[in-house]
């Protein structure tokens, strides 16, 4: 088993759990920490792609990594913020009780 | 003894008398469309129309026949024609026109004069009906319609105004439609008229196709004229005759309609159920002598193919109706206890000796009697009406009596009325022109029988006179309350017609036959020759021993006997059973009633039942088929159509529902089925690539 195989099931297992919570979760920040193991799930395998590729002197690995981070941070920022005006609205952070979109 | 003839002359360029003719028949119309406007309470104002349309209307026929007269004096025999296109029709045109000629000229006058005498009768006569406006309209559209008939020129014109008049007369006789015997009786007058009527517009419509033209006189171009007459009588028509015969059978047929010949003369006696003054106007001196002045008119067409002396088919067939008519009706008039029915038998008997005159000796024989005749039974009938009015509305000549003394003036009219009728000699017009017929009917050269039922006529004719004027003028009065006499505006007239048939006599004796002579175009003149011939003289003593006859024996039956109304009639006392058969018209009603009346009757009952089941049945069953046809339709459309259209829009409105389920509005739970198929999706696309 290569050393790659083992980061890439971390990978996968990381994402799993992400997936896992930000689908069960009824609490929205629960989700959102869901969506960030995701984010770091995809992250993980970036870098080691990257690591293990064709052409590990180059840094467009590592590049990708930091963006999506400053991306990933950017969302969470947008989501939280969603989060605490649904809380200040409505005074909850229930999920299922956010169905008001419903046609 | 003939003499020749003035040739008629045809002028190109017609007079003034006759360019203006048109207005005679017009201005009555006029005022009858006038009067027609005018409210129920404007009495004074519509018989002052009436009466001055139809005084204009007699002035004009008099400024005519001055014309003709002139005319004749200077040895011309006026014959003038207006006459015009009324329809063109690629080469054949329907033309009308009127004629100005010696015939119309005395008809006009006649219509006028004794219409315009019964018009002023009529103020008094209707002064307290409410519907007085109504009876001038249609007497004012009866007299214009009249006088169409006399001046047409055009058998086209002369049968529409022929319609009108019938018209007129239906509306009249039902004047009191309250009344039903009134309104049956003008029904019965229309249809019987009608029978006429229809053989009459064939024979218009067949010498329409023979000769092209229904003017009478056009020049040498019409229908009665040499070229025409000609033409009709080289074309054969059945049995025998002649084109030229059989139309003039079938135009005598019309002439029998309206003339009440036998046997259509079933209308005339019902007919006396309208306002006496139509008796009289109508049904005694004018419309129902529009037949006797129709034949005169075609007389030419009559007579075409008769040898010198001879007779011709339809003339024959034109005497021995007019002689049996004569007598047939003086026959029954014996035997009728109503005043103004026993007057209109003998009106019927009257009119026969009128067609028989023409039959057998001519136009002037004819229309001499028809004219004298016009002026003394329009007095009969206007005196008749003066009693039934002096006697409360009483027509039952049993119930009368002893008039004599309460109505004079009356009395004295209707005498000399009846003793022109009865024919007595040398004074009274009757005599003469009855006379005239006689004679006639004794040269005529076919059959002396018409002379022997003729004279057998006016001995009944007298008879019948005496009889009535013994019930209602002589003995004593049987009747209940006063009778009175009647005011003076009903009793000038009568004056005045009885002058009239006094003196009327003495224009056409056979000393001065000048009647005869103005007809026939040939000059007057005084011939006492004829004094010296004894047939004449043998002929006048039959015709004074005949009305002697009937006079003595009247007076011996009736005179000074009063007696009751319950009482039976001397001659029914002595012969019940014949008495039986006149008093009920000798059941020709009865037989109309068993034959045509009933043959009608069980064809409208055969055509009602057709209608119902054979047309009816095809078209409810076909209405069946059609109603079977749309509940199939409707039985597809409802199940078939209808039903596979809300299954299916249920079945999407049920998925549409089910799918709206999964619509939950939860992010996560569509994220959940977005990793399931995802997962799904991976797992198919690894399990595809393996293999």
């Amino acid at each position: 088993m290569t050393p790659l195989t083992g980061y890439l099931m971390v990978a996968a297992l990381l994402f799993s759990i992400g997936l896992a919570g930000a689908l069960t979760r009824r609490n929205a920040i629960l989700v959102l920490i869901g969506i960030e193991l995701m984010l770091n799930a995809a992250n993980l395998n970036l870098i080691a792609f990257w690591r293990y590729g064709p052409h590990p002197e180059a840094l467009t690995g590592m590049m990708f990594a930091i963006f999506s981070i400053a991306v990933a941070a950017a969302e969470a920022a947008v989501g939280l913020g969603l989060v605490i005006q649904i809380h200040r609205h409505a005074h909850t952070t229930d999920l299922d009780q956010m169905n008001r979109m419903k046609g | 003894m003939i003499e020749q003839s003035i040739p008629f002359t045809s002028q190109e360029v017609a007079s003034t008398a006759a360019q203006l003719l048109w207005l005679i028949p017009a201005v009555p119309i006029l005022a009858a469309g006038i009067i027609s406007l005018l409210k129920q309470p404007m009495r004074k104002l519509s018989a002052t129309f009436a009466i001055g349309s139809l005084g204009f209307s007699l002035l004009l026929s008099l400024f005519a026949f001055a014309h003709v007269v002139t005319g004749w004096m200077h040895g011309l025999a006026v014959r003038e024609t207006v006459n015009f296109t009324w329809i063109q029709v690629g080469n054949s045109a329907v033309e009308l026109g009127w004629v100005l000629d010696p015939l119309s000229a005395i008809m006009l006058v006649m219509v006028t004069f004794v219409g315009l005498l019964i018009f002023i009768y009529s103020t008094g006569y209707m002064a307290h009906d409410e519907n007085f406006t109504r009876f001038f309209c249609f007497l004012s559209l009866f007299a214009g319609a009249m006088l169409g008939v006399v001046i047409s020129n055009s058998l086209l014109l002369l049968f529409m105004c022929w319609e009108l008049v019938g018209l007129t007369s239906y509306l009249l006789i039902g004047f009191w439609y309250q009344k039903p015997s009134a309104a049956a009786a003008a029904k019965k007058a229309f249809l019987t008229t009608r029978v006429g009527d229809v053989f009459f517009l064939l024979g218009i419509v067949w010498l329409f196709a023979q000769t092209g033209t229904l003017l009478f006189y056009s020049g040498g171009d019409g229908s009665m004229e040499q070229s025409a007459l000609a033409g009709l009588l080289a074309h054969p028509a059945a049995f025998g005759l002649t084109a030229a015969g059989a139309i003039g059978l079938l135009i005598f047929a019309g002439a029998a309609g309206k003339s009440g010949q036998l046997p259509l003369h079933v209308w005339l006696p019902d007919a006396m159920e309208g306002p006496t003054p139509v008796s009289a106007l109508i049904h005694a001196a004018t419309m129902v002598a529009a037949g006797v002045y129709l034949i005169a008119r075609v007389y030419p067409l009559m007579q075409a193919g008769a040898l010198a002396g001879g007779s011709t088919t339809a003339l024959t067939v034109v005497t021995w109706v007019g002689a049996s008519t004569a007598v047939f009706a003086a026959l029954i008039a014996v035997a009728q206890n109503d005043i103004k029915r026993i007057l209109a038998y003998s009106t019927v008997s009257q009119l026969g000796y009128m067609m028989a005159g023409l039959g057998m000796g001519g136009v002037a024989v004819g229309m001499f009697h028809l004219i004298t005749h016009a002026f003394f039974k329009a007095l009969l009938f206007m005196g008749a009406g003066s009693v039934i009015h002096g006697c409360h509305e009483e027509q039952d000549i049993r119930k009368m009596g002893g008039l004599k003394s309460d109505m004079p003036l009356t009395f004295a009219t209707y005498g000399i009325g009846m003793l022109a009728l009865s024919g007595f000699p040398l004074l009274f017009s009757g005599f003469w022109s009855k006379d005239g017929i006689l004679e006639a009917a004794q040269h005529w050269s076919v059959a002396r029988t018409p002379f022997y039922m003729l004279a057998f006529g006016a001995l009944l004719t007298a008879f019948y006179m005496t009889r009535q004027v013994s019930y209602v003028f002589l003995g004593h009065w049987r009747g209940h309350g006063q009778a009175h006499e009647s005011p003076k505006v009903m009793t000038w007239p009568l004056v005045i017609l009885a002058i009239f048939a006094i003196l009327l006599g003495v224009i056409g004796t056979p000393i001065w036959p000048w009647f005869q002579s103005f007809l026939s175009g040939q000059g007057a003149s005084f011939s006492f020759a004829s004094l010296t011939e004894p047939a004449l003289w043998i002929l006048w003593g039959t015709s004074a021993a005949v009305f002697i006859v009937g006079l003595s024996v009247g007076l011996s039956l009736y005179g000074g006997r009063s007696p009751k109304a319950t009482q039976p009639d001397v001659l029914e006392s002595a012969a019940p059973l014949p008495w039986r058969w006149l008093h009920d018209r000798l059941y020709v009603d009865e037989l109309y009633g068993v034959t045509v009346i009933a043959f009608y009757a069980w064809a409208g009952r055969a055509a009602d039942w057709f209608d119902r089941r054979v047309w009816g049945g095809a078209v409810s069953s076909v209405a069946w088929a059609f109603r079977g046809w749309a509940g199939l339709n409707r039985f597809l459309d409802t199940y078939w159509v209808d039903g596979s259209f809300d299954k299916g829009c249920e079945e999407i409105a049920t998925s549409g529902g089910l799918l709206a389920r999964i619509q939950t509005g939860r992010v996560q739970t569509y994220l959940r089925i977005l990793a399931g198929a995802v997962v799904i999706l991976t797992v198919i696309l690894i399990w595809s690539s393996r293999a």
